[in-house]
């Protein structure tokens, strides 16, 4: 039987914001039970790692009855590989309710360690998951919220006033920067323009998204496509979004890419540019890329959304350290 | 020189920028879910007091600063330098007047002070948080109003001017919060 919280009288504030995230979890669970998605428990270690070079795996070595050396796991960075492969498999609609790793990154809104929803839906239209995916937000924020959606173009236009960012060099992407009063950037070269954009997004654009609303951005380029689809309406974007509340993204959803050949092209590239920065290979999910050969992952749209931020956007807190039983440097 | 990258940035670390200590007050990890780290960082100059901002690329180095906070008695001053002594080794650290500038009004013979080093020269000094001074001068005050609730500038041994209640007398110590410049008490 479910606990009636209502009725457990106010112990002690540690007591109330623990019966806070239960409910909060509770409550994601019921969306998901109430609309017959399958909840699954995806392995968190995995022989193969995400070659992403912005994602840093954790890894435990393994003693294996039967190997003579210990073997190299890596803690997933999000369930997205295993939970493919049971699509792939016939799973139907799935969602993940859990813990992921991303070694390094820690701040007021970030932890190694946090909690993660991801979900697939078969079927579903990019634009159709959004939806989904705002009605969620809308049902556990304290008041819902108007929505504006806009592609990344849009964006830069309206909210860093570059008119075509596409068409924008390194140069007019700095002059942006100088405008908008940043402070300086140490570390980027001039001519890098992909960076330079980024930082407009970063330090001009997000701070004004989802203020007082919920922001989708859409129609990232095509080189952020990361196991996304291109839109082949139009080849220069690519069929991902990005959900913001009060200047903090929350969620990242892609239509997904399904073609076998190109995860293994996209997996290449990556690794790549990997050596290229110096970083260490990591093994690719072999298992993942022969599923998809072998059965086809079938046309869906996925998304992950960061848990302990929407508790914290419900719980008017500004720290992920209030909303979470203890920090990585309590544990 | 030593090098510190940015995943050793925190509060408190000193590095050189432009030649000038300073240090860390303010370290944000920028990390979009698919994109290049940065880290914005607000650091103060150790010179100036200046609060400065810069992003820095994640993995960047920056040049670690011989910067450290020591514990020193203060000696005197001669006018020009005021004079620092480490109390086990005997050594001497004569403070320009911009490392004590905001603070000489505090300093009195004997006390200990926490001394910030740049290349072992004095840049910054932090007096005891309380000190006991005696008034020299303030306006008489009506005998018998023990309420404190009026105040009246009191000129200190040192130079210092402060609040002080009415009924607190010139020749009387008191103890005075060097962080905020305000009278405590009266010293017994």
């Amino acid at each position: 039987m479910m606990n009636d919280f209502s009725t457990v009288s106010k112990t002690s504030d540690r007591r109330l914001q623990l019966e806070k995230r239960s409910q909060f979890l509770q409550r994601l669970r019921a969306f998901f039970y109430q609309r017959q998605v399958l909840e699954v428990d995806t392995p968190m270690l995995s022989q193969g790692a995400t070659p992403d070079v912005h994602l840093r795996s954790l890894s435990s070595w393994l003693q294996v009855p039967g190997e003579r050396e210990r073997q190299e796991y890596f803690w997933h960075t999000s369930p997205e590989y295993p939970m493919k492969r049971l699509l792939c498999e016939g799973s139907g609609d799935i969602f993940y309710l859990g813990k992921v790793f991303r070694d390094g990154d820690l701040s007021p809104r970030h932890q190694i360690e946090f909690t993660m929803l991801e979900w697939y839906r078969v079927g579903f239209s990019l634009q159709e998951l959004i939806d989904e995916v705002l009605e969620l937000i809308n049902q556990l924020l304290p008041k819902p919220r108007s929505v504006q959606q806009l592609s990344y173009r849009q964006a830069f236009a309206e909210f860093a006033g570059v008119e075509d960012i596409f068409r924008a060099n390194a140069e007019q992407c700095r002059t942006c920067l100088q405008l908008n009063k940043v402070p300086e950037i140490v570390g980027v070269d001039e001519d890098d323009k992909p960076l330079w954009e980024q930082l407009i997004l970063t330090e001009v654009i997000e701070p004004q998204l989802g203020q007082g609303v919920i922001t989708v951005l859409k129609d990232f380029p095509a080189r952020d496509a990361a196991l996304a689809l291109i839109d082949p309406q139009n080849p220069e974007v690519a069929e991902r979004f990005e959900v913001f509340v009060d200047a903090m993204e929350l969620a990242n959803g892609y239509h997904e890419l399904a073609d076998a050949g190109l995860y293994r092209q996209r997996f290449e590239e990556s690794l790549a540019q990997r050596s290229q920065l110096g970083l260490p290979p990591v093994p690719l999910d072999e298992k993942l890329l022969q599923t998809l050969t072998e059965k086809s992952l079938p046309d869906c749209c996925g998304v992950a959304l960061g848990v302990d931020r929407l508790l914290m956007l419900q719980q008017g807190e500004r720290q992920i350290e209030a909303v979470i039983p203890f920090g990585v440097q309590q544990a | 020189m030593a090098t510190v990258s940015t995943n050793e940035f925190k509060n408190g670390l000193k590095f050189l920028m432009d030649g000038q200590p300073c240090t860390i007050v303010d370290n944000t990890i920028v990390q979009p879910g698919k994109g290049q780290a940065f880290n914005r960082v607000k650091y103060r100059n150790l010179m100036t007091g200046r609060v400065l901002e810069k992003t820095f690329k994640s993995g960047e180095k920056v040049e670690a600063a011989d910067v450290m906070d020591t514990e020193l008695q203060y000696l005197y001053t001669d006018g020009e330098f005021w004079h620092f002594m480490d109390a086990e080794s005997f050594e001497q650290y004569q403070a320009p007047e911009s490392a004590v500038a905001d603070v000489a009004k505090w300093l009195i013979e004997q006390d200990m002070c926490v001394v910030t080093l740049f290349n072992g020269q004095p840049i910054s000094v932090i007096p005891p948080k309380q000190v006991t001074l005696e008034i020299v001068e303030t306006d008489p005050g009506l005998k018998g109003d023990t309420a404190g609730t009026g105040g009246k500038p009191a000129t200190l041994s040192t130079g210092a001017v402060v609040q002080v209640p009415l009924f607190v007398q010139i020749g009387e110590k008191v103890i005075v919060n060097t962080e905020k410049g305000e009278y405590v008490s009266r010293a017994k």
